[in-house]
């Protein structure tokens, strides 16, 4: 290729991209140049040595990790000085380091005592006194012990930069440098835990998982967090059917090596003491405990009994469960129960921005597209709470590429510190930010009701923002960031005063029609007709553009795509006749109302139907008030996939089992077979399921060795308009912020470890 | 947090002196006049200058601790600071600090008990040429013999 | 205010008014051809300024000795970003006093220095960065800045050439690692003293990530005469490729120790002789270092010959540097030396690479040992072995800055730590506790 760099590497022919640092060049031929410091993606230390390698016609050693390639260089990483380099640099780092690797938890995955393995000295000469200072606990999740640390400096960058947080710091000079965190003796901070796993010696650890085991006693399963929408990987490490971790340190799936506090550590709730692990039946008014069969006998009785006679039924499915549950359950209802009372809790207007979008010249956005568009417009949510991937990626975006970012928010969203723009919008009405972005095209100025005259007086207006930027330059370290923008940071439109709301609103119009692409991101502030709005305006900037419609939960996007809707069947095809919404069933007197994974009784409800079941790990206000209630598998007991906000497929897989508990498609496969309706239903394995899932919902036949491989494949459900009308008013997000999950949230210790802290957020 | 309109003054004047969105250039400054002031970098100095040139406090507790000029504890109304680095040493000068030590009653960092005089060890100030050489506060003080280092203290003595 | 009494050998060119009455005030100055090279440079082009400099063979004074018209060339004049001037003033370098005598006796040639190389990159403000510890030169360097702005020679259109320059000081906060160039401007931007990655070097990414002169305090100096006298001038001065004179701090075992101004090529002997008085109580010298503690130490017998420059000084593989000379005499105790000149670089070491961060305190740590009469011969071995292995490995020099003059010393003087060994008392002297830092 002709834009290849040609340059050799231990005798061996490389070609690489220009720019390219001949530590990541050595990778893609086989060799290994070991590093500390270096981490893809963080801003260059060249702190640690251990890449120093012999560069010909350069007098002395360079750092593999800083040194682009260039034509003609001729590299040699394996001669007998930079062996000698690297033996003496470990030797350096063991001087003070406690060689307590039988107890420490990094021991069998320390990268320092892999570095000494391969290239250390057997021996140490020092016999000086070893420094020791005690343990510190930064946080319920966090620990530090400062003799482990070789100050790398990663979970300093993680943070600032990765996470956009800086609650890591350096402080002192010299051999007594340390990491600190940044609220005097303790950490205030998203509690994320990526400074633990990016930590390559046992310094810092974690709360929750330190003494607990040796690393190789553990089974590493790769799955899907279950907590919010957008999809993230977490590799749980189990052992004799518990969860003893979760991280994603092979930066595997969509996320890379990120996870916030959930995914890494809020699994917790499945080994709760609440946890349900046997079928409870109202017996004279009071729920006790009884054996499956019996259970599962008077649900399908019921069931079977109540269709016999022609009687109502509601049926209310999971933002939680999988596709192929949530497939089964609709199919359940529809075929066997003949019912279109179906639906789940709705927290973003995804048909209308599907509907849409048909035969516009715009598509959906994936998470990788986050960190690729040239510009991204974030619409209502706090995506640093709400949506942490995606603030994640939006943040590596402007740092590795410098993506224009705008933020039309509320109120103060992290993303202000690097936006070209923000806009503040009323915060008495989140609808505003919808009603007032409809409002940009010109097309029917009139028609809004919401604008400067509603707005709180100092809230709408341009964010001044002299400091964008700033935040991402590494605090301790070298000036000179890759990535990072240098010299003076655009001073920002300083106009933030409430009068100019309107002006910074077609200013922003302005700016964004100046952009090549765009990604927009919205969250729940944008229903109904204000989607519809915000397409056109899309439209009218005359760019492409791709969207994300934000949605709350792991699988709330596979629920709409798999017809969990009284109007929409799997795939969005009209029912043909619209059942109960959720709310109406709830209100109805129906004969039996069947919750799957849902807590619709959540706000205090009495429950009208005259028998009850509840599918749940929990007993939730809506399972307290049941006839039965049957214990569910969490999504890290079973097996199937999920889709999230973005709209990719990703693979659930079993890490554990949980006595008692069943998953759920089991349990409605149980339940057909008792009614003698299994024909009808077919087969309760995710992976036949799956199969019908691929032939019927368009847009979902997805390479399946994609999701074999734990990769992720987007999906696009629709292609042409949607023929019936959707219920937008119903669209409701429960805005969860990074310690809080819905009911599920509640029955996490981590989550609530924290929480207590986090009152202010 | 109140400082002397002078300080103030000094502060409007050092935020002014870097170019725009760069006025985290006069933390170091901000800190080492202010110290000056009110005898050492408190917790509530480190808010108030985190603020004042936009930087979260760790960022300030990060620089401050890496210099070795400014100091979390009050020190002595004189601080006595001797150098011993080679210049120095090699006209005696780790003698006269722990003749220094001896005098005072006090070791490296510390403070004596009326809180006159504080003493450190000190790396090279400056003054090899006309060693052994004695900082009191910021005044210099060369050619310091143990005899002549009595006669400064007790002359500061007196003088309070 | 001069501290020793000058020498009748010093070639006086930086030094030049000090001994003129209020030699630090701006009437002194101007009454003595002050601010007329500027004059001079303003009606001349940034090639011409820059020729000028590289005629005059100027190399950098703080002690790395680069070329200091070469190191202004590579600033990209047509840049769209600000330039700025950066002084570094952040004189550490232990047996170094020289950059505090040229502010105290004449600032306003320091200014006038900054201005001349302002004009040469077209750069319109500037920033001395003076160590804490000096904070009466600050005071003085705010004094002749204020008057010079009530003067005309520094703000807007300075006398009347169209220039606008604004010069500020700017205090350090006690860190050594802040003389190294790129360290001092993080300093200057509010931060840890931690030297950044280069490439990009400051005169393409310096002050606020903007093209940048950074240079010494001497150097600065010496651009006004070499702009009214002729670059040439100031080269003839010196030796090839070695213009001008150097301010020399003469330290330790010499009968009249103190700064002086000696034209580059000076002879070592004839400087300890005749201009420092030859050495302390009539003893014979046993080792000298040439320009601050950093640099390799020279014998007695390697020293037969030499002359202060870069060339003389790099043939017997040490460095002119800083221009600390320190002269130890036959008494000196060159464990304790090495041991006083190791705690400090431990000290100062800024902590981000592991070669310097760990050798610097390990290397403390034996030999502290090895002084209190605890070494083992092994031990002697180690020293040298974790200097060469810190060498040439370090983020930044000061790395090498204390594995030369280790290695040089264990080289040079094995037999002494060898005195050392089996517990025997220190055979020069012994002070009783070694303190740490």
């Amino acid at each position: 290729m002709a834009d290849q760099v040609n340059l050799t590497i231990d005798g061996r022919a490389v070609q690489a991209a220009p720019g390219t640092l001949v530590i990541d060049a050595a990778k893609t031929v086989g060799i290994e140049i070991p590093a500390f410091c270096y981490y893809e993606g963080l801003t260059l230390a060249a702190a640690c040595r251990m890449c120093l390698v012999e560069v010909e016609k350069m007098p002395k050693m360079m750092t593999a990790c800083t040194l682009p390639v260039s034509e003609g260089m001729i590299v040699r990483t394996d001669t007998e000085q930079v062996r000698t380099a690297r033996k003496y640099t470990l030797e350096f780092l063991l001087t003070n380091h406690p060689l307590d690797c039988p107890v420490c938890d990094k021991g069998g995955e320390c990268e320092l005592q892999d570095m000494v393995f391969r290239y250390g000295a057997g021996e140490s000469r020092y016999t000086e006194e070893k420094v020791h200072t005690p343990e510190k606990q930064f946080s319920p999740v966090v620990f530090f012990d400062a003799p482990r640390c070789i100050l790398c400096f990663r979970c300093v960058r993680v943070c600032n930069e990765g996470m956009g947080v800086g609650a890591l710091g350096v402080i002192n000079r010299g051999v007594v440098s340390e990491i600190a965190p940044n609220v005097g003796d303790h950490l205030e901070c998203d509690e994320c835990g990526a400074c633990i796993d990016i930590c390559p010696v046992g310094a810092l650890t974690s709360g929750t998982y330190r003494y607990q085991t040796r690393p190789w006693e553990m089974t590493h399963v790769g799955t899907i967090c279950t907590h919010c929408g957008d999809g993230c990987k977490t590799t749980l490490g189990t052992r004799n059917d518990e969860i003893i971790r979760g991280n994603n340190r092979d930066r595997s799936g969509i996320n890379g090596e990120f996870l916030c506090v959930k995914g890494r550590y809020a699994f917790d709730f499945y080994n709760h003491q609440e946890r349900l692990q046997a079928p409870l039946m109202r017996v004279n008014g009071k729920l006790e405990e009884v054996s499956w069969s019996k259970a599962l006998t008077a649900v399908a009785q019921k069931f079977k009994q109540t269709v016999e006679a022609g009687g109502s039924f509601g049926v209310i499915g999971s933002n939680h469960t999988s596709n192929e549950e949530n497939f089964y359950l609709q199919k359940f209802a529809r075929q066997v129960l003949k019912t279109n009372n179906i639906d789940h809790h709705r927290t973003g207007d995804v048909v209308t921005l599907l509907d849409s979008l048909s035969g516009k010249n715009a598509k959906l956005a994936t998470v990788a597209d986050l960190y690729s568009s040239k510009a991204v417009l974030v619409l209502g949510a706090d995506l640093a709470l709400e949506h942490p991937l995606l603030s994640w990626q939006i943040r590596a975006n402007y740092r590795h590429h410098q993506a224009h970012v705008y933020a039309v928010t509320s109120g103060p969203v992290r993303e202000d510190k690097y936006t070209v723009a923000s806009v503040r919008v009323g915060t008495a009405n989140a609808q505003k930010v919808g009603g007032d972005l409809g409002v940009i095209p010109g097309k029917d100025a009139g028609a809004t009701t919401s604008g400067p005259g509603n707005a709180p007086v100092g809230g709408p207006g341009v964010v001044p923002n002299p400091d964008a930027g700033a935040n991402f330059e590494p605090v301790n370290g070298p000036g000179v960031a890759t990535g990072s923008p240098s010299g003076f940071v655009n001073p920002h439109n300083v106009t933030a005063v409430p009068a100019d709301y309107f002006a910074a609103l077609e200013s922003l119009r302005e700016k964004l029609k100046a952009e090549p692409e765009l990604a927009i991101v919205f969250d729940d502030s944008f229903t109904g007709e204000d989607v519809r709005k915000l397409v056109d305006f899309a439209e009218s900037l005359a760019i492409p553009v791709k969207f994300i419609c934000l949605v709350d939960y792991a699988n709330s996007r596979g629920a709409v795509d798999m017809g969990v809707t009284p109007e929409l069947l799997p795939g969005y095809q009209p029912s043909g006749q619209p059942g109960m919404h959720t709310d109406e069933m709830i209100a109805a007197g129906l004969d039996v109302l069947w919750v799957v994974g849902a807590n619709p009784l959540q706000d205090g409800a009495k429950r009208q139907a005259g028998f009850v079941v509840v599918q749940d790990l929990f007993l939730t206000e809506t399972a307290a008030q049941a006839d039965v209630v049957l214990p569910a598998a969490s999504a890290y007991e079973k097996n199937g996939t999920v889709t999230n906000t973005t709209g990719e497929v990703q693979r659930l897989t079993r890490a554990i089992n949980t006595m008692g508990a069943k998953p759920d498609l089991e349990i409605m496969g149980f339940l057909a077979r008792e009614m003698g309706a299994a024909a009808a239903v077919g087969p309760w394995v995710p992976d036949t399921v799956f199969a019908e899932i691929r032939k019927t919902v368009h847009g979902y036949e997805v390479p399946l060795p994609v999701l074999a491989t734990g990769g992720a494949a987007q999906t696009v459900p629709v292609n042409g308009r949607i023929p019936v009308a959707t219920r937008p008013g119903l669209v409701q997000s429960d805005h969860n912020g990074l310690f809080a999950s819905g009911t599920l949230g509640r029955y996490s210790k981590v989550l609530n470890s924290v929480v207590e802290n986090r009152l202010s957020r | 947090m109140t400082f002397s309109p002078q300080l103030e003054a000094r502060f409007e004047k050092l935020l002014k002196s870097y170019p725009p969105g760069r006025q985290r250039s006069a933390m170091i400054p901000m800190l080492m006049y202010a110290q000056d002031e009110i005898g050492s970098v408190t917790e509530e100095l480190v808010n108030e200058v985190a603020v004042r040139v936009g930087v979260t406090p760790l960022q300030v507790n990060e620089v401050m601790s890496y210099y070795s000029m400014l100091h979390t504890k009050p020190l002595g109304k004189y601080h006595v600071q001797v150098c011993t680095n080679i210049s120095c040493l090699l006209h005696d000068g780790d003698k006269l600090y722990e003749h220094a030590c001896k005098k005072l009653g006090i070791q490296h960092k510390e403070v004596t008990g009326d809180g006159q005089f504080s003493i450190e060890e000190v790396e090279c100030m400056g003054a090899c040429s006309w060693a052994p050489a004695v900082q009191v506060n910021y005044d210099f003080h060369h050619h310091v013999t143990p005899g002549k280092l009595d006669q400064l203290l007790d002359s500061l003595r007196k003088k309070q | 205010m001069l501290f020793n009494e000058p020498s009748p050998l010093e070639t006086k060119v930086l030094t030049r008014r000090f001994h003129l009455p209020n030699s630090a005030s701006i009437e002194t100055y101007l009454s003595s051809e002050g601010y007329q090279a500027f004059l001079k440079a303003a009606k001349m082009t940034p090639e011409q300024i820059i020729d000028e400099v590289k005629v005059s063979n100027l190399r950098g004074r703080g002690g790395a000795g680069f070329p200091t018209g070469m190191k202004w060339s590579f600033v990209p004049r047509t840049s769209p970003k600000p330039k700025y001037i950066v002084v570094n003033g952040d004189e550490s370098e232990p047996g170094t006093c020289k950059d505090r005598v040229l502010i105290e006796n004449d600032p306003h040639q320091l200014i006038e220095g900054v201005l001349i190389a302002a004009l040469s990159v077209e750069a319109h403000a500037g920033y001395i960065y003076i160590r804490g510890e000096y904070r009466y030169l600050i005071d003085i360097m705010d004094k002749a800045i204020a008057a010079a702005y009530a003067q005309g020679w520094l703000g807007k259109n300075i006398q009347g050439t169209g220039f606008d320059f604004d010069l500020y000081t700017h205090t350090g906060a006690g860190a050594y690692e802040c003389g190294e160039e790129s360290a001092l401007l993080e300093s200057l931007e509010g931060k840890r003293g931690v030297p950044r990655i280069r490439p990009p070097f400051p005169a393409v990414a310096g002050a606020f990530q903007c093209p940048t002169i950074l240079n010494n305090v001497e150097t600065f100096c010496a651009v006004p005469a070499i702009l009214r006298d002729g670059g040439a001038a100031f080269a003839a001065l010196g030796i090839p490729k070695s213009g001008g004179t150097k301010m020399t701090c003469l330290t330790g075992h010499v009968n009249r120790p103190g700064v002086y101004e000696l034209r580059l090529g000076f002879p070592v002997k004839q400087m300890i002789e005749e201009v420092g008085g030859g050495i302390r109580n009539g003893k014979k010298l046993k080792a000298f270092v040439p320009g601050g503690s950093s640099c390799p130490v020279l014998t007695a017998a390697e020293v037969e010959g030499a002359t202060m420059d870069y060339d003389s000084m790099a043939q017997r593989k040490t460095m002119l540097g800083s221009g600390g000379v320190i002269i130890m005499d036959e008494d000196t105790c060159m464990v304790k030396a090495a041991l006083r000149i190791m705690r400090f670089y431990a000290h100062e070491s800024c902590g981000w690479c592991i070669p310097c961060r760990e050798g610097t305190t390990w290397l403390r740590k034996i030999l502290t040992r090895f002084h209190q009469g605890q070494g083992t011969r092994n031990d002697i071995n180690l020293i040298g072995d974790i200097s060469r292995n810190m060498m040439g490995r370090t983020f930044c020099p000061l790395g090498d800055a204390a594995a030369m003059p280790t290695l040089s010393i264990v080289e040079k003087f094995r037999h002494e730590f060898e005195d050392h060994l089996d517990g025997k008392p220190c055979p020069y002297e012994h002070s009783g506790s070694v303190v740490t830092v």
